[in-house]
């Protein structure tokens, strides 16, 4: 019985050392992530939060920083969110309830058409930018406007929207559709009143957190021209700048104000992208589903 | 010899005889292939009105496939072929004028696992009548289908609430209630007990004696006892196995229920019923 006594006693030392090394080294990934955020939280707000008043949000830029604010950035960003959704949700939506509920995967096109999405995902925003100045600016004329700016952002964030979106619908069990085609629904009501509404926590979670990477996006916005200085405020057809780029300008000047104004302007324009997402998170708890 | 504890003489003295029984399915030679593969040949078979008619065999045998036809669901599956006849009311099912959304207003299906819909319990019933229009009181309907369901006493109070609360037997009651709303004419359940506890089991199958009475009702199921307890008429099905080794799904027998428990005459009927096979 002696050799059972010690059965319970591990034999393995080496499992349990790369077991403690793999341990290791996740704490050592959250804590890079964590220190950096917070180290540049932290010195955004030291920084910039006396900043953060009146003048910011009621005041053009100027060249006098103790006067300078960014109304007309934060309301070409409000316009650039709100068009955004309006131009993302219906083409996303569409192209996800086309894929996982109409294409016939066999069809090479489709099969193209998936791979092609996944890949437009991953391409640069400044690849975007240049389409937008060639296709949009000059192409179709539109001009250096807010328009263009909107429409260049929904390419860029498109492909994301699809790619959660059809994650949310496919999360929707079949059983659901056939009980619904079994009580002699059409495919139009079972995707409408059955699918959809099961899908939409999944699909408006995916649209937020592409709202908020579309709304952080300054490269593609300095291609297609959204502009430095704008002392007035934006109209879709009009001239237009955008909080990052305010932000970047302001950065790039030479009077340590305009630093510290930056910084103020960075505080905006994360909490705007917090709330969204913490909108976004709060969204997915309420309406998750178990099935 | 009884190989089943339920009393099957008798039972076989409530069935018409053949002459007055009005046929609602006439299944002639009909054959459903997935693909190259065949999962069933050759049934032919009629379902008579206001009766249980189960279906039972080996698990592959194609059964589920089978009643799968009779509200044309395998035409959602883009790989399914079905050849043969199945005339409802004399009418091919399958004819190029039937649109597969009337067939399935008329012959509902209650799946093996409760699927409600993740709805509260009174938009699951009202899910059918309002996406087919259906006039009239939408809470009278609600009401009248829970009642028929035998699910309206233990939900009265609570019909906002989730359905996804309800316990398992309950769900498919709800939904054995959801299609009752739309007012069909035949109840196809396939396996529709398969995922509940006893209690709630009886339940199932107490509900299926008391709607015989308005509707036709087919029962798939694995439970040879539940088939003996409620099916009039019971179909065996087995499997064949091709020179390739391809299953496919085959009728052996089709008679009074009592006849393929007591006095099976094919043999491999006799084997599945006495439990020497499956």
């Amino acid at each position: 019985m002696s050799a059972d006594e010690h059965r319970l006693r591990s034999g393995r030392p080496r499992g349990r050392w790369s077991g403690r090394v793999f341990y290791a080294f996740l704490l050592l990934s959250l804590a890079i992530g964590f220190a950096t955020l917070g180290a540049l939280l932290v010195q955004v707000v030291a920084e910039g939060y006396k900043w953060v008043d009146a003048v910011l949000f009621l005041e053009p830029p100027s060249a006098n920083p103790k006067i300078a604010g960014a109304e007309p950035a934060i309301l070409a960003t409000i316009y650039l969110g709100v068009l955004l959704l309006a131009f993302t949700i219906p083409l996303g939506l569409g192209t996800a309830i086309y894929l996982e509920e109409y294409a016939d995967r066999n069809r090479w096109y489709n099969r193209l058409l998936e791979v092609n999405i996944q890949n437009l995902a991953a391409v640069p925003s400044i690849v975007y930018g240049i389409l937008g100045l060639a296709f949009l600016v000059r192409g179709l004329g539109l001009g250096r406007v807010l328009l263009a700016g909107a429409m260049i952002l929904t390419l860029l964030v498109l492909p994301t929207v699809i790619i959660a979106a059809r994650e949310a619908i496919r999360g929707v069990p079949d059983s659901i559709r056939q009980g619904a085609y079994a009580l002699g629904a059409t495919k139009w009501q079972v995707v409408w009143r059955q699918v959809l509404p099961a899908a939409t926590p999944g699909i408006a979670t995916g649209s937020i957190l592409a709202l908020s990477r579309g709304l952080g996006e300054t490269a593609p916005l300095l291609l297609v021209g959204a502009l430095t200085y704008v002392a007035f405020n934006p109209t879709p057809l009009g001239e237009f700048t955008a909080l990052p780029v305010q932000i970047f300008q302001w950065v790039a000047r030479p009077q340590d104000e305009f630093r510290v104004l930056a910084a103020a302007g960075i505080i905006v324009l994360l909490g705007i992208l917090l709330t969204l997402n913490a909108f976004a998170i709060w969204l997915r708890n309420r309406y998750q589903r178990r099935w | 010899m009884a190989y089943v504890s339920v009393n099957l003489a008798e039972r076989a003295h409530e069935l018409p005889p053949r002459g007055r029984r009005e046929v609602v399915f006439d299944v002639d030679e009909l054959g459903v292939s997935y693909s190259e593969n065949k999962a069933l040949q050759g049934v032919s078979l009629e379902i008579y009105r206001n009766f249980v008619t189960a279906f039972i065999g080996p698990s592959g045998c194609g059964k589920s496939t089978f009643i799968r036809c009779f509200n044309r669901m395998n035409d959602l599956i883009p790989s399914a072929n079905v050849e043969g006849k199945i005339l409802y009311h004399g009418e091919d099912l399958y004819g190029s004028h039937v649109d597969p959304v009337e067939v399935r207003k008329l012959i509902g299906m209650v799946f093996q696992k409760p699927n409600p819909f993740p709805k509260s319990i009174y938009d699951n019933v009202a899910f059918g009548p309002r996406v087919l229009g259906m006039d009239g009181s939408l809470d009278d309907r609600v009401e009248k289908a829970l009642r028929q369901a035998a699910l309206w006493d233990e939900v009265k109070d609570r019909l906002k609430a989730g359905a996804l609360s309800l316990s398992g037997g309950q769900q498919q009651r709800l939904c054995i209630a959801r299609c009752l709303a739309v007012e069909p004419e035949v109840l196809l359940m396939d396996e529709p007990a398969s995922a509940l506890d006893p209690i709630a089991t009886t339940r199932i199958e107490d509900l299926m004696h008391e709607l015989k009475r308005d509707y036709t009702i087919i029962v798939v199921t694995h439970n040879m006892q539940q088939a003996a307890r409620v099916a009039d008429m019971t179909a065996f099905f087995t499997v064949t196995r091709g020179d390739e080794g391809q299953r496919t799904g085959i009728l052996v027998e089709y008679d009074a229920t009592s006849k393929i428990f007591t006095q099976p005459s094919d043999k491999r009927t006799e084997d599945y019923v006495t439990g020497r096979f499956g």
